[in-house]
């Protein structure tokens, strides 16, 4: 909402050379947050000129330029070169002097053009800043306008005034108006508060225009319209301008001026909140019929655009059918034109849920609906149908008819009970009994108290009164949020971070320290992303997604952390290790989620409710996942580059599961998107826990990634639910080891897993320790076949081991892997 | 044995000086080992003349053996402190040779970092965690009930329109991306005992384009504390221990009124930056207020008995006037050297 002071001032007292930033200050203590200042930017000298010459002087380029003579209340004119032609002498104008800056900024000078000193400059309503609708020199004549040359043009077309831009809660529909923002201030500073709406005097119409509300189908048992009061006004000349002063204000409040009919709405709208259409009386047909619509009806509204309407919407229609969508927007075979001479004023109240859900049907968002959508005080709408017929009768010549509507059907607020304990209760402050009761009669509300009991009856322009804790957010508001103290409250203790929490936290502090840097990528995908990491595979999708392209949502981390390598690759940073820690969202097939209906708020649901709500959700699974790319460590002196593969994405697997307190290994898999040679499910036990593996060639290549691309991903939540809570220690042995090698010819397709397993289960207790230092294939060995050499250390808990006790366990080792996998000891 | 030397200090002081003056002149290993078996090995001059100890008189055998005793004791002492001296210098040339440009040395592993956001969350969480407070957390894809409904936003309430929140096909099953952590706080009162003071930071969804100041996944933490007796100063002073937490020790919290559908009375936190970059300021940083009573309903808790309040804050934001940084797309985009300017610190 946007607050021209000037209007502000006529309503609250303002004090002397009151600033913007007192405003907003004041009205941010009463909760309206600053947004923007608003001024015309205009400095003078900007004075009234009249044009007392002007000679055409056709030019070399083909312009024709007018020299001119212009009267701007000095002794002698000035002569000022103008490019436009709207105008003749004997015209008032504005004139800019020099030393003057119009908005731009664009100071103004006597300059030299066109073979003349230009004087200054005779100005167009654009470069004032009074609209963009006309083109050509601003002829003040237009406005209804004679001043004398020589006067303050800035005053006198309101240049002067400036507004404050403050952003409305949605619970304060009442302070989308002049009189909402004038009352607050008064709360806030103390100043004294005129009700715009008090100074109109409202007479019964001594003829009624028939108005019928018949809302067949209320919304949520709410009737649509619970308001409808008209006025007609005769005879006026729809052409006259608008008074400068009202559309400075109207511009300054950010609507622009239309006509002096729609001005007048526009400018009561503004001053009381109450939103007004007007009807050309004589395009209207019969009475009024408020209703909703019927299936399959059109209306063409004043957009020019023709709607079908939905049989929620809320229609205002005549004998002839719909000539408005109520609340939103006025139809367009009933508008108000140059002819018009005979207008109805209409100053309805909507119900505000009928409306938002027009508007948003619609997508038809109004300065009327926006008011509606947030209630309107439903006293107010005679007063402002009078006080705008009284506005018509005054600048557009008209008359005020004996016929209206004074129809008022809504329902007096209802009273809230408040024990006056209450707001020290739960504020904290120890208000006094005057503090709580006054507050509440300041903002407008009716108190009656008995004993430590009041009802309250809240003013009918605050139907956001509807309990106890509204009322004493009122009496914290009015006598000020810095009241509240400060205590720090004594929680139970508390059990610290989950088990969950801190895994998570180690997981992501080890792959940061194993070189990885976490990222956050989005959570929406195309249809080909999730394809590519599980072809066929079920995905959330989702109904509005912002790129309609990726309404998916990721059942992987892969594909996200994908796309973040590409950005990272594209802007030259070639050597990644990225990690992300999030959730996934894995619908499994042919399951419908979501429930059919939705409870309402405001009470606890069965506990059959609650638990269909609870199973409604997908699987939704915490997963790490990791992708390398480029050089571990880059080519250095004495050092060649480490380049990422899936050994990295190993490591990194073998490093989570460590932070998890849990040995995970790693066995051949096969994933669809993964290098069918280097592909590796990650095991705890028997159980798999995630994928590690290089990208497809061919992906990569399709994504314009290089060849080699190691990623990993694990279930965090799988990996936890088999993470031991605490660890059983085994004792150290100190006495010596015994050391020995042995190497074991295999086929080449033998994993060295499966015979580093063999070797260690058949090696028996006293093996320690067991890891393999060579894979040799060549020369020696039988085609199709490798030597694999294992480092075994040997040590027993109880006595030195003797070399043939090491020996002969080595050998059991060996034995197992021969029966197992044929290997045989290479001589 | 007639050509047993004879054990005379001409024949004793000649061997030792021709050893002292071997060894002094052994500057390295190896001429200090050919010195050594020269001068005290066992065909040296010394080992003769002391194996010529067998054919001396008796009444002469304990001045003689003085003798070589002495001689050989002198030529192993001069051996050992040469050696000493002759290894130092071996090491200390060893070590020259040794030296490298420890400003060109290779790295062996690459630095990783966390990313900021949830660092910050970590830290903000631990602050409460140290109060007795709980960390909850809750899925992102929610049911309506939780996001909206149980919160006092009706069906009507402009924040569930398809333009702000994300819903998932088909719109009439209920589930939406959460528009906000604070359906974790409606989980957290059905689930545990009351008292409750939790914090539930977290990943939310809107429906914004990113730009600077939007995006459409970002992060929150919220808190709801709920007993018998809390006030607003208790949420004030909840708050004002926050500020200083993270902001340092004269930071301040101000509050003004402002409206949320879940709070009555509801506020606007601002906090006041002592140190912030261009001069201490206040700077807008979440909503707050006492818990709405038709919340505690939702959640079959009688609003007569217990009371409370609840928060909420972006982290975005927060790192956004914390750590002054301008463009909201750094944080989303992932490249690496937005993090890695962190590290491990925030």
């Amino acid at each position: 909402m946007r607050v021209p002071l000037s209007w502000l001032g006529e309503w609250v007292t303002l004090p002397e050379d009151v600033t913007l930033e007192q405003v907003h200050e004041a009205l941010v203590k009463v909760g309206f947050e600053e947004e923007a200042v608003h001024t015309s930017e205009l400095v003078g000298p900007i004075v009234v000129g009249q044009v007392l010459s002007a000679e055409p002087e056709p030019q070399s380029n083909g312009k024709t330029i007018n020299w001119c003579q212009v009267d701007v209340g000095e002794a002698e004119p000035r002569g000022i070169v103008c490019g436009a032609h709207n105008f003749a002498p004997g015209d008032k104008v504005v004139v800019s002097l020099p030393s003057a800056v119009l908005p731009g900024p664009f100071p103004i000078s006597a300059r030299k053009t066109y073979g003349h000193v230009s004087d200054g400059m005779i100005a167009s309503a654009r470069e004032l800043g009074l609209g963009d609708e006309h083109d050509g020199i601003l002829r003040l004549a237009e406005l209804g306008l004679d001043p004398a040359p020589g006067a303050d043009a800035i005053a006198l077309l309101g240049l002067d005034d400036a507004a404050v831009e403050i952003n409305v809660t949605p619970d304060r529909g009442y302070a989308f108006s002049i009189r909402g923002v004038a009352r607050e201030f008064s709360h806030s500073t103390g100043a004294s508060f005129r009700d715009p709406v008090a100074a109109v005097t409202v007479v019964d119409a001594a003829e009624t225009f028939p108005v019928t509300i018949a809302d067949a189908a209320p919304i949520r048992g709410r009737v649509g319209c619970s308001a409808f009061a008209t006025r007609v006004v005769r005879g006026i000349d729809a052409t006259r301008p608008t008074p400068a002063w009202m559309s400075s204000r109207l511009r300054l409040a950010g609507i622009r001026s239309i006509s002096l009919a729609v001005d007048i709405t526009n400018y009561v709208m503004l001053e009381f909140g109450q939103p007004l259409h007007g009807y050309d009386l004589a395009k209207l047909s019969g009475g009024i019929t408020v209703r909703r619509a019927a299936a399959g009806e059109t209306l063409e509204t004043l957009d020019g655009v023709v709607r079908t309407l939905d049989v929620e919407d809320l229609l205002i229609t005549d004998e002839t059918g719909p000539i408005g969508l109520g609340g939103v927007m006025g139809g367009a075979s009933t508008e108000i034109s140059d002819a018009t001479t005979d207008v109805l004023i209409e100053a309805a109240n909507f119900d505000p849920v009928s409306i938002a859900r027009a508007v948003r049907r619609h997508k038809l968002p109004s300065e009327a609906a926006k008011r509606f959508e947030r209630s309107v005080d439903p006293r107010i709408a005679r007063a402002a149908a009078t006080r705008a017929a009284a506005l018509l009768v005054e600048f557009a010549g008209g008359t005020l008819d004996v016929l209206g509507t004074d129809l008022d059907e809504s329902i007096e607020p209802g009273s809230i009970a408040l024990a006056l304990a209450r707001p020290e209760a739960l504020i904290g402050v120890p208000y006094t009994r005057e503090e709580v009761i006054g507050s509440l009669e300041l903002i407008g509300a009716t108190v009656a108290v008995e004993g430590e009991l009041a009802t309250v009856t809240p003013p009918s322009w605050r139907p956001d009164l509807t309990d106890e804790a509204s009322l004493i957010e009122e009496v914290v508001r009015i006598t000020g949020y810095d009241r509240v103290g400060s205590e720090l409250p004594i929680a139970p203790p508390g059990r610290g971070l989950s088990r969950t929490q801190r895994a998570r936290r180690r997981v992501a502090q080890t792959l940061a320290a194993a070189g990885a840097t976490e990222v956050m990528a989005y959570p929406f995908l195309t249809a080909a992303a999730i394809d590519r990491f599980e072809p066929g595979a079920v995905a959330v999708k989702l109904e509005n997604a912002l790129d309609a392209q990726a309404p998916f949502l990721r059942r992987s981390l892969l594909p996200g952390l994908v796309d973040v390598a590409r950005r990272n690759l594209s802007r030259g940073l070639t050597d990644l290790s990225l990690f992300e820690i999030g959730g996934v969202f894995r619908p499994e097939a042919a399951t419908a989620y979501g429930t059919d209906t939705n409870p309402s708020g405001g009470a606890l649901p069965s506990d059959a409710e609650i638990a269909g709500l609870q199973a409604a959700l997908p699987p939704q699974p915490w997963r790490v996942g990791a992708v390398l790319v480029g050089d571990v460590t880059p080519k250095q002196p004495g050092q060649a580059p480490a380049s990422s593969g899936i050994a990295d994405a190993l490591d990194l697997a073998r490093q989570v599961g460590l932070a998890l307190g849990l040995t995970v290994t790693a066995g051949a898999g096969a994933h669809p998107a993964l290098h069918p040679g280097r592909t590796a499910e990650i095991l705890v036990g028997d159980v798999v826990v995630g994928v590690a593996g290089e990208l497809l060639p061919a992906i990569a290549d399709d994504l314009d990634l290089p060849r080699v691309v190691a990623m990993l991903e694990l279930d965090l939540d799988a990996m936890l639910a088999h993470a031991p809570v605490q660890v059983a220690a085994r004792p150290i042995g100190t006495l010596p080891a015994a050391t020995q090698d042995l190497s074991l010819v295999v086929a080449e397709d033998v994993p060295a897993g499966d015979v580093l397993a063999a070797v260690r289960e058949g090696a028996g207790g006293l093996l320690e320790h067991i890891h393999l230092v060579d894979d040799y294939r060549g020369q020696g060995l039988p085609e199709g076949s490798k030597s694999l050499t294992f480092a075994l250390r040997f040590r027993a808990p109880d006595r030195t081991l003797t070399a043939a006790e090491a020996t002969e366990a080595k050998l059991a080792g060996a034995a197992l892997a021969t029966t197992r996998l044929g290997a045989r000891a290479r001589e | 044995m007639s050509d047993s030397p004879q054990i005379t200090e001409q024949t004793v002081g000649a061997a030792v000086d021709a050893a002292l003056a071997a060894i002094a002149e052994a500057t390295d290993s190896a001429a200090l080992k050919a010195a050594r078996s020269a001068h005290a090995g066992e065909a040296s001059p010394l080992a003769k003349l002391n194996a010529a100890m067998r054919d001396v008189p008796a009444d002469q055998k304990a001045a003689a053996g003085k003798l070589v005793g002495q001689a050989r004791g002198r030529v192993n002492q001069a051996l050992a402190a040469q050696e000493a001296v002759v290894l130092a210098a071996e090491e200390e040339a060893r070590l020259a040779s040794e030296a490298v440009d420890v400003t060109a040395l290779p790295s062996r592993w690459r630095a990783g970092a966390r990313h900021p956001l949830s660092l910050l969350m970590e830290e903000m969480s631990d602050v409460f965690v140290a109060m007795g407070w709980e960390v909850a957390e809750g899925p992102e894809l929610e049911h309506e009930w939780f996001n909206f409904d149980a919160l006092n936003m009706d069906e009507d309430h402009p924040a569930r329109s398809d333009q702000d929140t994300f819903f998932v096909a088909p719109q009439d099953r209920h589930l939406v991306l959460r528009t906000q952590t604070s359906p974790v706080q409606i989980r957290s009162l059905l689930e545990r005992e009351l008292p409750v003071y939790v914090v539930s930071p977290g990943k939310v969804f809107r429906k914004d384009e990113l730009d600077a100041t939007h995006t459409p996944v970002f992060h929150q933490i919220e808190g709801i504390a709920i007993d018998r007796g809390l006030t607003m100063a208790h949420l004030r002073g909840t708050l004002e221990h926050l500020a200083r937490a993270m902001f340092g020790h004269e930071a301040q919290i101000r509050l003004r009124p402002n409206f949320f559908p879940f709070t009555e009375p509801s506020a606007e936190m601002d906090v006041w930056q002592p140190n912030a970059k261009g001069g201490a300021r206040w700077v807008e940083w979440g909503g707050c207020g006492m818990v709405n009573p038709n919340v505690l309903r939702s959640a079959g808790i009688d609003p007569d008995e217990y009371q409370g309040f609840a928060f909420g804050m972006g982290i975005e934001r927060t790192l956004q006037f914390r750590n002054e940084m301008n463009d909201m797309r750094d944080m989303v985009e992932g490249d690496i050297r937005f993090s890695q300017q962190f590290g491990m610190v925030v």
